[in-house]
């Protein structure tokens, strides 16, 4: 896992319903390919998405390998107070990559 | 559209063929029946928007290479070339170019490779690389929305000619060539996909049949395959004529680098 882009505003009313965007580079390799040699190409995915809010958290999603690669995730939550926005990804190595945003609250 | 299609219904009426007719004769579509509409309204979407766009991770990591040293001299793209919005903008849209040093086109990708052999002492990167999709999408960026200019350099034209030779030869067990479907039906379909009228305006672009970055050489064999014709290897000179003349048919189109497409 390399590179990934959020999307989150920079500020928002108390209240408002603000858009999240994701976008994570990752092969999503399925396990069901064969490679070069005839052999099994071993299963790569990102299994595991989070994100918190001031440390709750407010969206997850488990991942399948029907999934293409490079995962994009768009959801909404309520702009409550300043702070925090983290997003975590998980692969099948274990590999965790963190993003972190600011969001300012008035 | 309505006219390319009605004379296409009349010709198959009045042979009595059910099976695919091809008309005879090819034209350019004029510029103001060129279009971008083909996608689907979530493709078309995915493109715009820059969060959503998979094509932005190629254009970041791109970015990142241009900053970062490499090579025996330890120079980066950046420390000759400066801030690429200033310095590079404009340039993908008038790409290939004509290449002094080997007397003929070169495309951006091998432009590239040149730059990191002679100006960095550096390994040049495998053609269709990561890493060379993604600088090229970068520079590509830099140009976004400007018309394309490919072209204007009078030594192009003998190579640009021999690219249209290429795009109208019938090739492959099928024995099509590109014109029969780009010229001559686009629009139509062929099985659930629109057929376009090959104006390459978004490479390197994010396919998501690829679920990765291509160039339009990876793109131009994948036609090859479909028509069962054996393709040229990556960066032979027979890709950089056709890329030519197709950029050269694109001419005034906007740039859209880094494309979206299905």
């Amino acid at each position: 896992m390399a590179r990934a882009l959020i999307n989150v505003p920079a500020k928002a009313k108390r209240g408002d319903i603000i858009e999240i965007k994701a976008l994570m580079s990752h092969p999503m390799e399925t396990g069901y390919r064969t490679g070069p040699d005839g052999a099994l190409v071993p299963r790569d995915i990102i299994n595991r998405f989070i994100c918190t809010y001031n440390g709750e958290e407010i969206f997850s999603a488990d991942l399948f390998p029907a999934i293409a690669a490079n995962p994009f995730f768009s959801f909404t939550t309520i702009a409550m107070e300043s702070g925090r926005i983290a997003f975590r990804w998980i692969d099948d190595r274990g590999q965790a990559h963190l993003e972190t945003a600011e969001i300012a609250v008035e | 559209m309505n006219r390319v299609l009605k004379g296409f219904a009349q010709a198959a009426w009045f042979g009595g063929a059910l099976s695919l007719s091809i008309p005879l004769a090819f034209a350019e579509s004029p510029l103001s029946e060129r279009k971008f509409e083909f996608m689907s309204p979530e493709s078309q979407a995915t493109q715009q928007d820059d969060f959503s766009n998979p094509g932005m991770l190629w254009v970041a990591e791109g970015e990142a290479l241009w900053n970062a040293k490499a090579g025996a001299t330890g120079r980066s793209c950046a420390g000759c070339h400066g801030d690429a919005a200033v310095s590079m903008k404009g340039v993908a849209a008038r790409y290939p170019v004509f290449f002094a040093g080997s007397g003929r086109p070169i495309d951006l990708q091998s432009r590239i490779n040149v730059c990191r052999k002679t100006n960095q002492d550096a390994t040049p990167f495998p053609l269709e690389s990561r890493e060379l999709l993604a600088l090229s999408a970068f520079l590509g960026k830099q140009s976004r929305g400007m018309p394309i200019t490919t072209g204007e350099d009078k030594r192009l034209e003998p190579f640009r000619a021999r690219g249209q030779e290429l795009y109208e030869q019938r090739q492959g067990q099928l024995n099509f060539s590109c014109a029969n479907c780009h010229d001559g039906n686009w629009g139509r379909k062929l099985a659930s996909s629109v057929i376009p009228q090959s104006h390459p305006t978004g490479y390197p672009l994010y396919r998501l049949e690829w679920q990765s970055m291509g160039s339009l050489q990876r793109r131009l064999r994948n036609c090859m395959v479909g028509v069962r014709a054996e393709p040229y290897p990556y960066g032979s000179q027979e890709y950089v004529d056709l890329e030519l003349f197709l950029m050269t048919r694109a001419r005034g189109m906007p740039l859209e680098t880094p494309a979206v497409r299905p």
